[in-house]
């Protein structure tokens, strides 16, 4: 029962997924080919799931905080705290483990920042993590004072451009993370909590629901995923670029999460789902790239698979299947179609995931 | 710690501004843009260490970013009646006003860097670089280094629209389009930035069969090919062997890979902008000589027999 | 009533949403010069039926003839214009701009091609004479009262069209003397051959206003009868689709009160602005009925006993223990439950399915570490759904889709699955179907006798005096008084209520009204 209901989530994202691969196998030969060399798996599939592997990460949180009618602008920024963070530490001698439990903590602590004005203040969430959006990048920036720091710590470098079993250590990082905030959220309460609180967080707090703390670990969570992005990011290219790493990642994140079949409103959600946008944004990176066109089209190119992404999995665009389904033309399949189309309208894209 | 010193060193030419009548040979107001870049802090180094070395009683102000304070400390420098006047212009408009107090001041100013939209009988003359220039460097080097042997070039572009990637793109294009051997196989933007360039490349090496057919790469900024070098490398490639690579700016990382042999060459877009605008200034004083209205600086190419290791430390200490 | 061709008829009508049947094969007519009253348990078609008539909503079968003209309108604009005008429960005006602008918004005359303010003013004046209101028409909206706000609409609608007026629930959130001036307007507007649809929930008024009245149930016209001569009990058959049992209206014991332990116990506990200092024990087995009007302190009075809002004088005890509540979540700990008045804003997660708004109070109390299970969850929502006759096709239905009073016995259900000591009813059956109307108060009743204590804050007085053991008067603010179980009637309630009101500051909030309009 629950298998077969994740899958049915998910099944227009896969579907979509699916669609943009089999363009870009179109486009360039060979995009299929996976091979073994250097002791690392070797293809343009892998380079998808390596490369999104940041946007995966912060969407993972970024899913959490959407599901609490949040969002989280500030992830991009963290990023580069995370990234100036470690690389600072490990290049002034310290210890591998005491960099990334620090850079983590760095991260935690602005979730908690984001989380504390969301919850406690009233401020809306927009407006709260844009104060960190603004001035993450300058605190990175004088962490690392203004230039790119560089490291070669390889047990750091391994974290970015490292392989287990032939498979780039960014992508198992994803990969697990949020198959175990997944399953925490689903074996425990927490995902009943924070749909309820997403949907009406008065009520929630009425029902007996700790909105606040739940707020702020939902917050904390985004940083820590952001910090880990970030050290991803910083070891990929052995340096920390206070100015660019995770620039605008954060609309990333953002439209995984959407384009994974999540409402921005709040409530039911899919960290699966999430993933699966952050793959099918790589996929439209990567198929780009090797495309070979001017890269004056990127962003128009880009921007014109995800709307046509958007406009199929609308609530307008089901309503209208519905209607076509439901015509009398179809008279004698009325009853059952219009059964399984009035389902389909009230399930759009909200329906339970367990 | 760099901030704090850069602050107590304007705080300390700020009390020297106060007091200020000292009687050195020439007192110049420098007004900088700010420090947004690795490459500006540089600028900003060896402007002041130009000033000492000729005995230039140099007044700096930090703009941070805004046209105001750059106006404001052009009329407090004419208020104090320095001789003459730098300007790193943060915009290109608007300075037709300030410029004309300066004139009226009888204040030569000379631009550093970045034009400017005025008139050009306000300032005295302008330095900077030749972007197109830069890349045409890049192009006769890598002419020179492949002979007549084919090679394929992959082209990593800077911010798609902003000067320095069409400059540099033109500049490359030209000078190796006379070659049949060599061919822009393909080009991307890589944004300026380590990530994109890795990434960019990565896409570059699985369209090229695995790199195999890629004989060289041109990128528009050192960070890019950093970042290249890493995505070469971890294809089980050799930067440096199997795929020349040339860039722009000779930030000091690239020497430490140049030293390593996994870059060959980077045509410097140099940060000493102050020195032949002093050159300029000193024989304006002197015999009232007039300059071109255009100063370009040297766009030195560097490649692995210069000694990288030692211009590696000598560029680290200039605020990249 | 009109002999002669009516003003408006609808014939057939008959209207699907995907497959689903909302009205079917309705009729319904309308004379110039009518009240006609429309009724019927939520989700009997009424909305559905007005919303084709303004033409909201385009029908799937059946015509509508206006005067004499078969009309079809395709929007609201066009109905407006036809000579059907809409006023709804939520006024539908715009609160930030003035009076005047609102009765002329899209509308507005024009002196050389501008807006001409002064006429606007002047015949905005003119038309709410009528209406017996003088105020300052160019005041922003919102510095009025809902009932102003409800003149200026209908006046709008009957300037705009002028044949048929419908008035959706229009007196849900007044009170007594709003409703009388309301009623008036209507006499008026009828006399002046107005014809009217009317929905409401309350019985009285139908009885006092309308002239005939249609009963809806599951999308089937049951009847049109006049009122004259039709029993209660036979409209609320009709109504309900079976016989109704005796009125509940019997009347909860006398308690032997004293000999009960003491579950909770407020002393002195107030909130500056909000509620004076008030001491009140809450006892096993007996519900305290709270009374008073709109504005009292009834609301405020729970949100200080749930911890909602917190006293900034008092002391409370549970059991004899001192206990102090920072948020909910405190007084959930000690045993208490709260249905807040506001169902739809503080009370249903309206996106979750009915199984989940059932146990999430008691997994909120269990924490999240300790999930109940899917069977578990499914066990209690079944058990509920069962126990409290929740009308609904699916556990998993989002709560959403169920009628007002569905809804309230899921709230209820939420609490009860937390096996509560103490709960307080907010206003528990406003706005919800005659049916589950009942069944709430009759439950009130059974948790009382398992030795539940309930504290019910209801502006029904017969529905206070059916299952109060004892009723806290609150007028302007501040607990004024208390009658026992034998003292207990609406009389005696309306009483203490009034006598309340006079005692204190405050001028009465039925004669504020009077005067806004006489002015």
């Amino acid at each position: 029962m629950t298998l077969p209901a994740t899958m049915r989530r998910v099944l227009p994202q896969l579907v979509a997924l699916l669609v943009i691969l089999a363009l870009n196998t179109a486009i360039a030969p060979g995009f299929l080919d996976v091979a073994f060399a250097n002791g690392r798996l070797y293809g343009s599939l892998i380079d998808i799931l390596n490369r999104g592997a940041p946007v995966a990460l912060l969407a993972i949180g970024m899913t959490l905080v959407i599901a609490t009618r949040g969002i989280d602008l500030s992830v991009g920024a963290v990023m580069a705290i995370a990234g100036a963070v470690a690389a600072a530490l490990i290049t002034t001698g310290q210890p591998l483990a005491v960099t990334l439990v620090a850079t983590l903590g760095a991260g935690a602590l602005c979730g908690l920042w984001n989380g504390a004005l969301v919850a406690f203040l009233g401020i809306q969430p927009i407006i709260a993590t844009l104060i960190l959006m603004v001035a993450g990048r300058g605190i990175a920036q004088l962490i690392t004072e203004g230039i790119i720091l560089t490291f070669n710590d390889p047990g750091l470098v391994f974290v970015g451009s490292g392989t287990v079993l032939g498979v780039p250590f960014p992508i198992i990082l994803w990969v697990v993370i949020g198959l175990c905030v997944s399953l925490l959220f689903r074996v425990t309460a927490l995902g009943l909590l924070v749909e309820a609180i997403g949907v009406n967080r008065r009520a929630s707090t009425l029902a007996g629901i700790g909105t606040s703390a739940l707020l702020l670990a939902v917050y904390a969570a985004s940083g820590l995923c952001a910090a880990v992005a970030g050290v991803v990011a910083a070891a990929d290219i052995m340096g920390a670029d206070a100015n660019n790493a995770g620039l605008w990642l954060e609309l990333d994140a953002i439209l995984a999460v959407v384009v994974g079949g999540n409402s921005l409103m709040g409530g039911r959600f899919s960290i699966a789902g999430s993933l699966i946008g952050a793959m099918i944004i790589q996929s439209v990176n990567t198929g780009i790239l090797l495309a070979g066109f001017p890269p004056e089209f990127n962003l128009v190119i880009k921007a014109a698979i995800i709307v046509v992404i958007l406009v199929v999995q609308s609530p307008a665009s089901h309503t209208l299947s519905a209607y076509f389904r439901h015509r009398p033309g179809a008279a004698q399949d009325r009853s059952a179609g219009a059964v399984r189309a009035a389902g389909k309208t009230g399930s759009a894209g909200k329906e339970a995931v367990r | 710690m760099r901030t704090l010193k850069t602050l107590a060193g304007a705080v300390a030419f700020a009390a020297l501004m106060a007091g200020s009548a000292l009687a050195a040979d020439m007192t110049v107001g420098f007004s900088q843009i700010g420090s947004e870049s690795g490459w500006r802090a540089a600028e900003t180094t060896l402007t002041k260490e130009q000033a000492e070395k000729r005995g230039i009683d140099l007044k700096f102000a930090d703009a941070q970013q805004k046209q105001e304070n750059q106006i404001k400390a052009i009329r407090s420098f004419i208020a104090q009646g320095v001789d003459a006047i730098l300007l790193a212009p943060v915009v290109a408009t608007g300075w037709d006003q300030v410029l004309e107090e300066a004139k009226d001041a009888e204040i030569p100013v000379v631009l550093l860097d970045r034009q400017v939209d005025s008139s050009d009988d306000l300032y005295l003359t302008a330095v900077g670089s030749d972007l197109e220039h830069e890349g045409a460097v890049a192009g006769d080097w890598l002419v020179k280094a492949v002979g007549d042997k084919p090679c394929n070039v992959v082209q990593l572009e800077g911010t798609t629209g902003s000067s320095p990637a069409i400059k540099r793109k033109e500049g490359f294009e030209k000078a190796v389009s006379g070659h049949d051997n060599i061919k822009i196989v393909r080009s991307q933007t890589g944004d300026f930035t380590r990530t994109k360039g890795k990434e960019v490349m990565e896409s570059f090496l699985k369209a090229e069969n695995g790199g195999k057919d890629i004989c060289a790469l041109y990128a528009h900024n050192d960070d890019m090919a950093l970042g290249a070098i890493q995505a070469i490398k971890e294809a089980g490639l050799k930067p440096g062997k199997d795929i020349l690579v040339v860039s722009i700016d000779s930030v000091p990382d690239i020497f430490l890979a140049m030293q390593n042999g996994e870059a060959n060459a980077s045509v410097e877009l140099t940060p000493n902008m102050a020195g032949p605008a002093f050159d300029a200034l000193e024989a304006y004083f002197k015999d009232k000589k007039q300059p071109p209205k255009f100063i370009q600086t040297e766009s030195k190419l560097y490649t692995q027999d210069d000694d990288p290791k030692s211009v590696y430390e000598a560029k680290k200490n200039q605020g990249y | 009533m009109a002999a002669s061709e009516p003003l408006l008829r609808a014939e057939g009508i008959s209207k699907d949403f995907l497959g689903v049947t909302a009205l079917s094969g309705v009729d319904f007519d309308l004379a110039a010069g009518e009240i006609h009253a429309l009724v019927g348990e939520n989700g009997a078609g009424k909305s559905t039926l007005i919303k084709i008539l303004t033409g909201a909503y385009r029908r799937d079968a059946g015509r509508i003839v206006l005067s004499g003209e078969p009309i079809s309108p395709s929007d609201v604009m066009e109905a407006q214009s036809l000579g059907i005008g809409t006023v709804y429960q939520e006024v539908n005006l715009l609160p930030n701009l003035t009076v005047a602008e609102n009765l002329f918004l899209g509308r507005e005359p024009k002196r050389f091609g501008l807006i001409d303010r002064r006429a606007a003013n002047r015949r905005s004046r003119e038309i709410l004479a009528q209406y017996g209101l003088s105020i300052d028409v160019s005041a922003q909206l919102s510095a009025y009262s809902v009932a102003v706000r409800q003149i200026v609409a209908i006046a709008r609608a009957v300037d705009l069209s002028g044949k048929v007026l419908i008035l959706d629930e229009p007196t849900a959130s007044l009170d007594a003397a709003e409703v009388s001036r309301l009623f008036a307007i209507l006499e008026d507007l009828k006399a002046r051959g107005l014809g009217i649809v009317f929905i409401t929930h309350f019985f009285d008024q139908v009885y006092r206003i309308a002239d005939r009245v249609t009963i809806l149930r599951n999308g089937h016209k049951v009847a049109t009868r006049p009122l004259a001569g039709l029993e209660r009990l036979e409209l609320v058959s009709m109504m309900l689709g079976r016989e109704l049992k005796e009125e509940e209206s019997h009347r909860a014991p006398a308690g032997e009160a004293g000999e009960r332990p003491v579950v909770a116990r407020f002393r002195g506990v107030g909130k500056r602005g909000r509620i004076a200092p008030f001491d009140l024990d809450l006892r096993a087995g007996e519900v305290v009925g709270v009374a008073g009007l709109l504005g009292s302190g009834r609301t405020e009075t729970a949100e200080l006993m749930f911890g909602i809002a917190q006293p900034d004088e008092g002391r409370v005890e549970v059991d004899g223990r001192p206990a102090g509540f920072a948020s909910p979540r405190d007084a959930i700990a000690e045993g208490f439950g709260f249905c807040p008045e506001d169902r739809k804003q503080d009370g249903i997660i309206d996106d979750l399915s009915v199984r989940e708004n059932i146990v999430l109070a008691l997994q909120a109390r269990r924490g999240w570490t300790k999930p109940l299970s899917r069977k578990e969850q499914e066990a209690i929502a079944d058990r509920y759904i069962a126990a409290l006759d929740i009308r609904t096709s699916d556990r998993e239905k989002p709560i959403k889709f169920l009628s007002g009073g569905n809804q309230q016995k899921v709230i209820l259900a939420r609490w009860l699955a937390t096996d509560p000591r103490l709960l307080i009813l907010d206003e528990p059956t406003r706005g919800i179907d005659v049916g589950a109307h009942a069944e709430i108060i009759r439950l009130i009743g059974e948790l009382r006798e398992r030795g539940m204590s309930l504290l019910v804050i209801s502006s029904e007085l017969e529905e206070i005096v059916a299952y109060a053991t004892r009723v806290r008067i609150l007028a302007d603010r501040r607990h004024a008084g208390e009658l026992d179980a034998g003292a207990i009637s609406a009389d005696a309630i309306m009483r203490a209520i009034a006598a309340g009101e006079r005692h204190g500051d405050g001028q009465g909030r039925a004669a504020e009204i009077m005067q806004e309009g006489a002015a």
